[in-house]
C-alpha cells in the first residue's frame, strides 16, 4: 500500500495480524486470525487522529464508540474500552471477527486517504477477548442493583441469531425479561450453523457470548419453531408485550440449471449446516454425515461462498475452485476472505457461469458445464454485466458442487401469520424508524426484512427495534 | 420432566419400537402428516420422523421407527423414564382432508404407522376410510389392530402369503378401485417403490393420489435443501412444501437415488458405533 506524497505526517503502517500459516490451517478447523497481544493493541491504537468528528461511528451499524475505546486503549486501560464498546454492541467479539469492517467503520476512517486506516475490528476484537470471561452485568449496565429484572416487561424472540441476541442483550441489561425461541438445537443462528469455526470459534466465542446473556437472566427455548410450535398469538397470550422476529433468510436458491438434484450437489446452508451445527467434519465421532468431495466446485462470490470452499479444503479436498461469472474484483465477499482462500490453495474459477451438472448413472454428480463469460458495458447500476461468449463452453471435472447464490424467505412463520404484512419480495415489511411490524408490538429486523446481509446490519436493525421496545416501555426516551 | 418417553412397545423386536413421548407444546399443535425432528445425543445427528399419533388430552406424540443406522440404534437403547435430547415439531405441511367420499390409505412397512395419523384424520373429517396394508410376512404387520379401530375395511397384503392376500398391496388397490368409484383420493405412504407403484396403479383411475416422502433432511426447517424433490418438473423442499405431494407427479427415480447419497457414510457411522460399543464392553 502506498502513501500518498503530499502527506505532510507519515502514518506507521497498521499493525499486521498474525495468522495460523496458509499451509497448516488449511488442514484444520482452528481460528485463521489469531488475534493482537496488548503491545500490538496499543501500538495499533496509537495511530488513531482522534477526530474531533470521527466518520468511523457513523460507518458503524450498531454506533460503538469507536475512538471512545481506542482512546482508553492508547492508555492502556481495555477494561474500560471494554465497557464503552459493551454499551452499544453485544457481540463485540463476534463483529470483531466477522463484520465487514473495510465497508463500514475502517471504510469511513479519515486516514484511508492518507494510507491504511486504523484495524478496528482487530482492535474490537482483541478488547473483547479479553474480556469474555468477565460478568456481563456489571459491564453492561453498570447499575448497582443489576441483575433486576422486572418480570411484567416482557419480551420474546423468535430466531436466536445476531439481531434476535442484540435485542435480548439491550434490553436484558434495562431489566426486561427476555426470552428468545430457537428452532434448531443450538442457540445463535448464522453464527451457529452458518459461519465455520475457523473463523468464528463456536465455543470459545459464541457460546460465551450467549453465556453472558443467560448472567443476565436471558432464557434460551430450544426445539421451539415460530408458527409451527407455537404462534405469535400464543405468545400476546402468554404476556409477552413486545415481540421480535428475526427468524433470518431461509430457503436456499438454486441455480435453476439440469443436473441441479444429483447427489453430490449441496446448497451452501446444506453443506455448513452439517459441518457446523453437525460438527460433520468430526464424522464419525459425531454422527452428521458429509460428503467430502475431491474435486470440489463453489458457486457464488460472497462470504458464503469463501466460507464453503475453505471448508471443503479442510476436509481435504484435492482441488477447490470457486466459480463466479464475473471477475474476482467484482466478488462480494471480503477481501480478507478471498485473500485467506487464495492463500489456502483455493483457485478463482472466474469469468464462468455453470450451464449443466452432469451425473452417472447412479445419480452421483460427475461434471459441470461452464459458460466463458466477458464483462459488458455498465447497466443503470452502475455495474458491469457479464454476457456469455457464444460457444464457449468447457467442462471441469466435479464430484461435490456447493451453490451459494443467496436465499429466498423462509415460509414456516409468514405463511402462518397471515396479518403480517411482507414486501414485493416476500419478505417483512416494517416501519423504518421503529422496525415494527403491521402487527402491534410485533417487531421483525434481520434478514428476514432485509435479505441476506451482514451479521452486524443484523444487529443495527435488532437496536433500532429494542430501543423503540425500551421507549414504550418507558425505560428511554 | 420434558420430551420424557412414557411408554416403549416393541413391535417387532430389535427392528420396529413405538414410543409415546410426553410433548404437550407438540401435541396440542401437531396434524396428521405433521412430523418431528429429534436428536438422541450429543453428538447425534437430526432425524425426521412421522408422527403416528397424538394425545391432546395426555400431551403425547406417538412415533414408530425402524432400526435402520446408528441413530436409530441409540433410540432404540432409550426406554422408559428416559428422556429424548432434542425434540422439535410439529413440522411439515398438515394432511388436506377433503370430505364426503372413499379414501384409501396404503401403507407399506413401518410407513404403516405414519399411514395411521393420516387415515385417523380421514375419518374424523367424515370420510369412510379403507385401509390397505402391507409387509413381507405375518410378523412384520404394523397397526393392524389400530386401523380396525375406525377403518370399516382393513385389507392385508404380504408378500409371502402369510396372512390375508399373497401378493403386493397394489393387487388390493386396483381390484378396490375397479369395483368402487366414491374413491375420492388415495394416500401412499411407505418404501418408495410401494409408493411408486401405488401412484401407478391409480393414474389409469385418475384418482388423486397422495404420497408422503421420506426425503434426507438436516434442519427440517426450511433452510438446508437437502429434501428437495422434483414435483411436476419442479424442484420442491419436503419439509416446508411437503411431505405431502401429488403422487403422479413426484419423481421417484431421482427420489430414490438421493436417499442413497448417505448410504456408504450411514453404514461407516454403524459400524463405528457397533465397534464403540464392543470396546465398551470388554
Amino acid at each position: 500500500m502506498t502513501t500518498s506524497s503530499k502527506t505532510k505526517k507519515t502514518i506507521a503502517p497498521r499493525v499486521p495480524m498474525p495468522n495460523q500459516p496458509a499451509g497448516e490451517r488449511a488442514r484444520n478447523f482452528k481460528e485463521v486470525a489469531l488475534g493482537y497481544t496488548k503491545e500490538m493493541a496499543m501500538q495499533e491504537a496509537s495511530r488513531c487522529l482522534h477526530c474531533k468528528k470521527p466518520k468511523c461511528v457513523q460507518g458503524c451499524p450498531v454506533q460503538v464508540p469507536i475512538a471512545d475505546f481506542i482512546a482508553e486503549l492508547v492508555k492502556g486501560d481495555v477494561e474500560k474500552a471494554y465497557a464503552v464498546i459493551k454499551s452499544t454492541n453485544s457481540l463485540p467479539a463476534v463483529c470483531g471477527r466477522v463484520c465487514p469492517q473495510e465497508i463500514q467503520c475502517e471504510g469511513a476512517c479519515i486516514l484511508n486517504a492518507k494510507g491504511q486506516p486504523i484495524a478496528i475490528g482487530r482492535l474490537e476484537r482483541f478488547v473483547a477477548d479479553e474480556y469474555m470471561y468477565m460478568d456481563a452485568c456489571d459491564l453492561i449496565s453498570a447499575k448497582p442493583e443489576c441483575p433486576y429484572i422486572d418480570e411484567e416487561k416482557k419480551v420474546a424472540c423468535i430466531g436466536s441469531g445476531p439481531s434476535s441476541l442484540t435485542v435480548a442483550g439491550y434490553l436484558a441489561s434495562r431489566g426486561c425479561k427476555v426470552t428468545v425461541f430457537e428452532a434448531l438445537h443450538e442457540v445463535g443462528g448464522v453464527l451457529v450453523y452458518g459461519i465455520p469455526e475457523f473463523r468464528l470459534p463456536k465455543k470459545d466465542i459464541v457460546a460465551k457470548e450467549v453465556g453472558a446473556l443467560k448472567d443476565l437472566q436471558v432464557d434460551f427455548v430450544t426445539n421451539y419453531v415460530g408458527g409451527k410450535t407455537f404462534s405469535i398469538e400464543d405468545l400476546k397470550e402468554q404476556g409477552y408485550k413486545a415481540i421480535f422476529v428475526g427468524v433470518g433468510a431461509g430457503l436456499p436458491r438454486f441455480l435453476n440449471i439440469p443436473g441441479e438434484n444429483f447427489c453430490g450437489v449441496f446448497s451452501a446452508n446444506e453443506y455448513l449446516t452439517r459441518v457446523n451445527l453437525g460438527r460433520a467434519y468430526q464424522f464419525p465421532d459425531y454422527d452428521t454425515p458429509i460428503i467430502k468431495g475431491r474435486k470440489v466446485t463453489v458457486y457464488g462470490g460472497g462470504n458464503v461462498a469463501m466460507d464453503a470452499a475453505r471448508t471443503a479444503q479442510r476436509l481435504g479436498a484435492e482441488t477447490v475452485h470457486i466459480v463466479y461469472r464475473r471477475t474476482a474484483d467484482a466478488m462480494p465477499a471480503r477481501h480478507e476472505e478471498i485473500e485467506h482462500a487464495v492463500e489456502e490453495g483455493i483457485i478463482l474459477e472466474v469469468l464462468a457461469n455453470p450451464i449443466e451438472f452432469k451425473g452417472d448413472e447412479k445419480g452421483n454428480l460427475t461434471s459441470v458445464t461452464l459458460q466463458k463469460m466477458k464483462m459488458g458495458e455498465p447497466d443503470e447500476s452502475g455495474r458491469c454485466r457479464p454476457l456469455p461468449i457464444e460457444g464457449e463452453t468447457y467442462e471441469l471435472e466435479t464430484d461435490l458442487a456447493v451453490i451459494a447464490v443467496g436465499t429466498r424467505p423462509n415460509p414456516i412463520l409468514l405463511e402462518n401469520e397471515p396479518d403480517l404484512k411482507l414486501n414485493k419480495w416476500g419478505y417483512i415489511e416494517t416501519d423504518e424508524e421503529t422496525n415494527e411490524t403491521s402487527i402491534p408490538d410485533v417487531y421483525a429486523g434481520g434478514d428476514i426484512v432485509t435479505g441476506a446481509a451482514t451479521v452486524i446490519l443484523a444487529m443495527g436493525a435488532g437496536r433500532k427495534a429494542a430501543r423503540e421496545i425500551a421507549r414504550r416501555f418507558g425505560i428511554e426516551d | 420432566m420434558a420430551n420424557k418417553i412414557l411408554k416403549k412397545e416393541q413391535l417387532i423386536p430389535g427392528q420396529t419400537s413405538k414410543l409415546v413421548i410426553d410433548a404437550p407444546h407438540i401435541a396440542a399443535k401437531a396434524k396428521p402428516g405433521n412430523f418431528v425432528i429429534l436428536r438422541v445425543t450429543e453428538h447425534g445427528e437430526r432425524i425426521p420422523l412421522t408422527i403416528a399419533d397424538t394425545d391432546t388430552e395426555n400431551g403425547t406424540i406417538t412415533i414408530v421407527y425402524l432400526v435402520l443406522g446408528k441413530s436409530t440404534a441409540l433410540l432404540e437403547e432409550l426406554n422408559e423414564g428416559d428422556e429424548i435430547l432434542d425434540l422439535c415439531g410439529p413440522l411439515g405441511k398438515a394432511t388436506q382432508l377433503h370430505t364426503g367420499g372413499t379414501v384409501i390409505c396404503v401403507g407399506g412397512g413401518t410407513g404403516i404407522a405414519a399411514m395411521h395419523h393420516i387415515a385417523k384424520g380421514h375419518h374424523q373429517a367424515g370420510n369412510h376410510v379403507v385401509a390397505i396394508i402391507g409387509a413381507r410376512t405375518k410378523d412384520l404387520l404394523l397397526f393392524e389392530k389400530e386401523l380396525k379401530e375406525f377403518c370399516p375395511e382393513v385389507l392385508i397384503s404380504t408378500d409371502d402369503g402369510s396372512y390375508g392376500h399373497h401378493g403386493l398391496v397394489t393387487d388390493l388397490l386396483k381390484e378396490r378401485l375397479e369395483k368402487d368409484d366414491s374413491v375420492i383420493e388415495v394416500v401412499a405412504v411407505g418404501p418408495v417403490p410401494m409408493m411408486a407403484a401405488v401412484s401407478k396403479t391409480t393414474e389409469p383411475f385418475g384418482t388423486p393420489t397422495t404420497v408422503s416422502l421420506n426425503s434426507i433432511m438436516v434442519d427440517g426447517v426450511g433452510m438446508c435443501g437437502a429434501c428437495r424433490v422434483t414435483v411436476g418438473g419442479e424442484t420442491k423442499f419436503a419439509c416446508v412444501d411437503g411431505p405431502e405431494f401429488d403422487g403422479h407427479k413426484v419423481d421417484f427415480g431421482e427420489l430414490r437415488q438421493r436417499l442413497a447419497a448417505f448410504s456408504s457414510l450411514e453404514k461407516e457411522s454403524f459400524e463405528h458405533h457397533c465397534r464403540c460399543k464392543c470396546n465398551d464392553n470388554k
